[in-house]
């Protein structure tokens, strides 16, 4: 690991102004919030992440998980992983959160795991996590060898010819299906960014992974009321049964009213660069009998631009099975 | 060693002094060598006793580790995992470094009552909170229920991972946790067994669990 100065800053402007001195706030910051530490910590260890400056941003009031007037939640920035996944509201009312949450990592991990850490959790692909290996995320320009190599579990959707890295995170696939809000407080202002132009595909800047720039701090997450009587289900489907990252998962958020469809969100994980949400799923589903035909076509529809690598074309028919079976679950619920 | 020592069991079978009696004469020297070494300073007197406060590394930060109730003064590299600093500056071995990247769970602890992975945490991050080790559990002579479950359903073959289990299973009695084997198994994914002994953890779990 290399040196780094360790700074506790006493509030968020203090955290914001030192953060803005970042050349970026992507891959090859300078600076660093430090949550729960279970990404970055890991990453410095590897020399993957080198910043030189590590700010503790554990002291700040920004850990407080609040239920607005509107009925919605506003989940704070630094607030661990459990403590939301075992929140009575968010058990009863985002229960697809409560679930994706809850098939993440393991016990200890949730308890570290800050929310605004998982919205900025790195991927897996084990060229970027291997300095020895060129990887265009890590060092713009040097190639993927991922495209050529091992990628089995790597991304079908939302790739480009510079990467196909899989974005690992379970609490944004359930965060994108209920269109939550993600808050900022930057060195100019705040400003609030729907959840589907949080992250950004790779594109030829797989560096760039979140419309994030230096000094922008993520204060909270507010997530909207909830839709009265929807079914929701998280899916997940992996190597192993715990512990262990998605190959594919589904976030199915429905509203069914006299056995037709009448509100379906609905998105992907362990599939895209970026957590998946699917548009084209929901208008299949949207105004049709919730029964099997129908779910099998909402996947059909989801997959339909998924581009396969050598290793991982069964991640095709895993994902429609996926959203289909979570969407036959959902609807039962 | 003769016959009769291989017969007779032994009155007290703690792992040190497995070590001291029935080693090689190299193996219990340097056994010998070492645990006194660790336990003066364990059991030292003086919260700042630890080899870490007579160091004065360059860039070195001083911070106040409280483990096990016990306040510890130190001078740490800021790069200090919580997990090097419990195991090489305060000089609790209890805990242990298995992957030291977050997928083992061997080197799980308490922070204030919860449960966490001492690799991945920076001990400056620590400054203030109440930590607990396997130390801070209990003792040969006064073991936590947990420790002395693992000990009747042989919850362990190695004994490597068994404190990292340990610290899991007793901050599982706290949390929401479904009553059957599952439910443990899946709170408990966290804690890789190499030798495999999940099925005697599990009954230790659920023996204590049942008890209480």
């Amino acid at each position: 690991m290399h040196t780094f100065e360790f700074i506790r800053p006493t509030d968020s402007a203090a955290a914001i102004a030192t953060a803005a001195q970042s050349k970026t706030a992507q891959q090859g910051a300078d600076v660093r919030f430090m949550g729960g530490g279970t990404t970055l910590i890991d990453l410095m260890k590897l020399n993957v992440e080198t910043p030189t400056r590590v700010l503790d941003i554990n002291r700040l009031p920004l850990d407080k998980i609040e239920v607005m007037p509107d009925g919605g939640m506003k989940i704070g920035a630094t607030a661990r992983n459990s403590d939301l996944a075992y929140h009575t509201k968010v058990q009863r009312d985002y229960s697809v959160l409560s679930q994706a949450i809850l098939q993440g990592a393991s016990a200890q991990i949730r308890n570290m795991a800050t929310v605004a850490g998982n919205l900025l959790q790195r991927t897996r692909c084990v060229y970027f996590r291997d300095t020895a290996m060129p990887c265009n995320k890590r060092e713009p320009g040097t190639g993927c060898p991922a495209i050529t190599g091992h990628n089995r579990t790597l991304a079908i959707l939302g790739t480009s010819e510079h990467c196909i890295a899989t974005n690992p995170s379970d609490m944004c696939i359930a965060l994108a299906a209920l269109e939550v809000t993600i808050h900022i407080q930057g060195p100019k202002g705040t400003r609030a960014v729907a959840f589907g132009d949080f992250h950004v595909l790779p594109s030829n800047r797989p560096e760039r992974e979140t419309v994030l720039e230096p000094g922008d701090l993520i204060t909270h997450v507010t997530l909207p009321p909830p839709i009265s009587g929807s079914k929701q289900f998280y899916l997940k489907l992996r190597d192993r049964a715990s512990y262990e990252f998605a190959l594919a998962s589904a976030a199915v958020v429905l509203t069914i009213s006299s056995s037709k469809i009448t509100r379906a969100r609905i998105a992907l994980g362990g599939v895209g660069t970026k957590p998946w949400r699917s548009p084209e799923a929901e208008a299949a589903l949207t105004g049709e009998p919730a029964n099997d035909a129908t779910f099998r076509q909402a996947a059909e529809a989801a997959l339909r631009g998924a581009k396969p690598q050598s290793e991982n074309r069964f991640k095709i028919e895993l994902a429609k099975r996926c959203l289909t079976h979570a969407l036959r679950l959902a609807a039962a619920s | 060693m003769s016959d009769d020592d291989l017969q007779s069991s032994p009155p007290d079978p703690t792992r040190r002094k497995f070590l001291l009696t029935t080693g090689t004469s190299v193996a219990a020297s340097l056994a010998a060598a070492y645990v006194p070494a660790l336990a003066n300073s364990a059991a030292g007197e003086s919260g700042s006793a630890s080899a870490g406060a007579e160091l004065n590394v360059e860039g070195a930060v001083p911070i106040t580790l409280r483990i096990n109730g016990k306040d510890h003064q130190l001078r740490i590299d800021p790069r200090t995992t919580l997990l090097d600093c419990i195991r090489e500056t305060v000089a609790l071995t209890g805990t242990k470094k298995g992957c030291d990247h977050g997928q083992c769970g061997a080197c799980t602890v308490h922070v204030n009552g919860k449960r966490v992975l001492s690799c991945l945490n920076l001990a400056l991050m620590h400054d203030g909170n109440e930590i607990t080790t396997i130390e801070g559990l209990g003792t040969p002579e006064a073991m936590h229920p947990m420790q002395a479950a693992f000990l009747a359903c042989d919850g362990y073959q190695c004994g490597y991972c068994t404190s990292g289990q340990i610290m899991s299973a007793v901050a599982l009695l706290k949390e929401p946790c479904g009553p059957d084997d599952a439910a443990v198994k899946e709170l408990m994914s966290g804690n890789i067994c190499r030798c495999g002994a999940y099925a005697n953890i599990v009954e230790a779990i659920q023996q204590v669990r049942k008890r209480a």
